[in-house]
């Protein structure tokens, strides 16, 4: 609408004048029309049931985080803050500090990425990138189907096969290249923290991959071609033009992975070797929240005891829960540039 | 740089790239190896018709696990199934609203709550109340986990229906939830379907949230309100004893839901190529 002055015709615009006008000249069809059907019954009651059904699951997250709070509320109440600093746990003696787990679940899931990470990114890379069409897509699904066993599986084939080869090869090379850390130090027993890293970052690899398949070929095409046209080779192309605008979704991409790996429960448990210590060396056995819930749980005495175990449990999940928000977050803020940049 | 020098670094990335992929399979091919020889010479009939034996004597199998774990997965279905439908048909309608992104929000962050916490929810929730392990807490449990899965591919999956058939039906006079029902979800069954049977296949495999719930049983279950015996959680207890005759059995067990959960996914994604496979 353009300028209007103050002191203009009655009438408030110019389009409401002209359709008054109109109206005169148009036949009224309203009363030839059958009667504008009411909201429909059934309408209401199917929205109430899709309606009932997402409340459900908001009430599902909720009550989650509203029960461990409730149950652990007695262990929060005696230990406070100082239970996540505390390293002694001993359940015979009523003591309890959760500091050997979170470090176990930290270490153990820093490990893997340090792992999965590049052979992800490499491998999401070799697909979208490099690969002939033909052999992408088998590929891609075996991928997937890494994703598809379950932990349990990984578990067992961790105990039968990884543990043995860690004992024999894998560690004694690591000291003997590395020893002078204290990382690659002391005896080795096949299970502990190295080799649960082992068997996360293969659970989590396919993830990465996955994810940051697809935020590679959200690249736009005119990108990489104008990157090729300068003259640069494939190598040069994929670091001007593909990683730098798909780096927040692999970012993205690995804290998903990242997400995984803080709660993946049996496998880990099955090789971690379950003991509550802060070692500093990788060979050592060492435990994680997840693995100390799944090893005592069951067989909690005292309802101090069970209390301690929720709390961890509610540790889990509000880190997992972070982890995952912003992994969410950074991974949609890609989506939106990826249909933009079309 | 010379153009040489340049093709060598392009090369060496190139080679990297391929040996990460190569590096990602091998453990798959690995796994699949083991599974192949260690599972097939430990399966037998008995495997699937006999239960447990005791400790000490060798032979039995797992039927009470195998028809367990179908009970298990068909009371998480019961309750996962038509709250997960329903609330992807939400998030495809009203999913832009306030709410709507809060729901869509909170299916996202259940997908990433770790499964063993899902596990101490539905103990507190189902077990302590009734004091004693049950089949209902792991089907509670397992249907927790089903949910988000379920309502996000369906979400996604109405999403590809175009809006003309929608339109037509509704230009037809059809009231809007009839549309939903016989037109919409119709033309989307595929997709959802392949949805619901990915759900199916990774529930199938959870252990974490079984151990305190259904938590595991020797003989045939005694209804649904006892403990129930699940093929992954005898795996579990299995590979962890320090029985030789029992290590073999965990392999048969394996092989046997590697099996079941590699087919499920395979077939569907045989049966759905091309229609909604691609559209993914």
């Amino acid at each position: 609408m353009t300028f209007h002055a103050p002191h203009a015709s009655p009438s408030p615009s110019n389009d409401v004048a002209v359709r008054d006008d109109m109206t005169t000249d148009w036949v009224d069809v309203t009363p030839m029309l059958p009667r504008r059907p009411r909201k429909n019954v059934g309408d209401l009651i199917f929205r109430g049931l899709t309606a009932a059904a997402a409340c459900t699951l908001v009430a599902v997250v909720v009550s989650i985080v509203v029960v461990l709070g409730w149950e652990s509320f007695g262990a929060i109440r005696k230990f406070g803050w100082g239970f996540l600093t505390t390293q002694k746990w001993d359940p015979v003696a009523n003591e309890y500090g959760a500091l050997p787990f979170i470090y176990g679940t930290l270490v153990s899931s820093f490990l893997a990425l340090v792992q999965a990470v590049p052979l992800g990114v490499g491998t999401a890379l070799f697909l979208s990138e490099m690969a002939p069409s033909w052999l992408r897509t088998p590929v891609a699904f075996l991928v997937e189907l890494l994703a598809a066993i379950p932990s349990v599986v990984y578990g067992l084939w961790g105990i039968f096969v990884l543990v043995p080869w860690v004992r024999s090869t894998v560690t004694p090379w690591l000291a003997d290249t590395l020893g002078f850390l204290p990382f690659f130090q002391g005896p080795s027993y096949g299970v502990g923290m190295l080799t649960a890293s082992m068997i996360l970052a293969v659970m989590i690899v396919p993830y990465i991959t996955s994810v940051a398949l697809e935020v590679f070929q959200t690249v736009p095409i005119a990108q990489r071609e104008g990157a090729l046209a300068l003259g640069a080779t494939r190598w040069e192309m994929i670091r001007i033009a593909v990683l730098p605008y798909g780096r927040i979704g692999v970012i993205g991409a690995i804290m998903l992975g990242l997400g995984r790996a803080l709660g993946e429960t049996m496998a880990v448990t099955m090789v971690i070797g379950n003991r509550p210590e802060i070692a500093l060396s990788f060979f050592a056995p060492a435990s994680t929240m997840a693995s100390v819930i799944a090893n005592e749980f069951s067989e909690a005495s005292s309802d101090l005891y069970v209390q301690v175990l929720v709390e961890l449990g509610l540790v889990l999940l509000v880190v997992t829960m972070l982890v995952n928000v912003l992994a969410r977050l950074l991974v949609w803020r890609v989506g939106d540039v990826g249909t933009a940049g079309h | 740089m010379t153009i040489r020098s340049r093709r060598i670094v392009d090369h060496l990335a190139s080679a990297a790239a391929a040996v990460c992929t190569v590096a990602l399979l091998v453990p798959l091919a690995l796994i699949f190896g083991y599974l192949l020889t260690k599972g097939v010479t430990a399966l037998n009939f008995d495997f699937f018709t006999q239960l447990p034996q005791p400790v000490g004597e060798l032979g039995g199998g797992m039927a009470n696990a195998i028809v367990g774990s179908l009970i298990l997965v068909a009371l998480a279905s019961v309750l996962g199934l038509p709250i997960g439908v329903l609330t992807g048909v939400y998030l495809a309608e009203h999913g832009k609203t306030p709410f709507g992104v809060t729901v869509r929000f909170c299916a996202d962050v259940l997908n990433g709550v770790p499964s063993i916490v899902i596990g101490i929810y539905a103990y507190t929730l189902v077990v302590l109340p009734m004091k004693s392990f049950s089949a209902y807490a792991g089907g509670i449990a397992l249907g927790v986990i089903m949910l988000p899965v379920v309502a996000r591919t369906t979400e996604e999956m109405i999403r590809l229906v175009p809006s003309s058939l929608r339109e037509a039906s509704l230009a037809l006079g059809v009231p809007t939830w009839r549309t939903t029902i016989s037109v919409v979800l119709r033309t989307a069954r595929g997709g959802i379907l392949t949805g619901i049977m990915l759900a199916v296949a990774r529930v199938a495999g959870e252990t974490a949230p079984l151990i305190f719930t259904a938590f595991g049983n020797q003989y045939w279950q005694s209804g649904l309100r006892g403990p129930i015996s699940s093929l992954p959680v005898q795996i579990y207890t299995y590979a962890i004893s320090p029985f030789d005759d029992w290590h073999r059995q965990a392999w048969a067990g394996a092989l046997v839901l590697v099996t079941l959960i590699a087919t499920t996914s395979l077939s569907v994604r045989l049966l759905t190529r091309g229609k909604f496979g691609a559209a993914r």
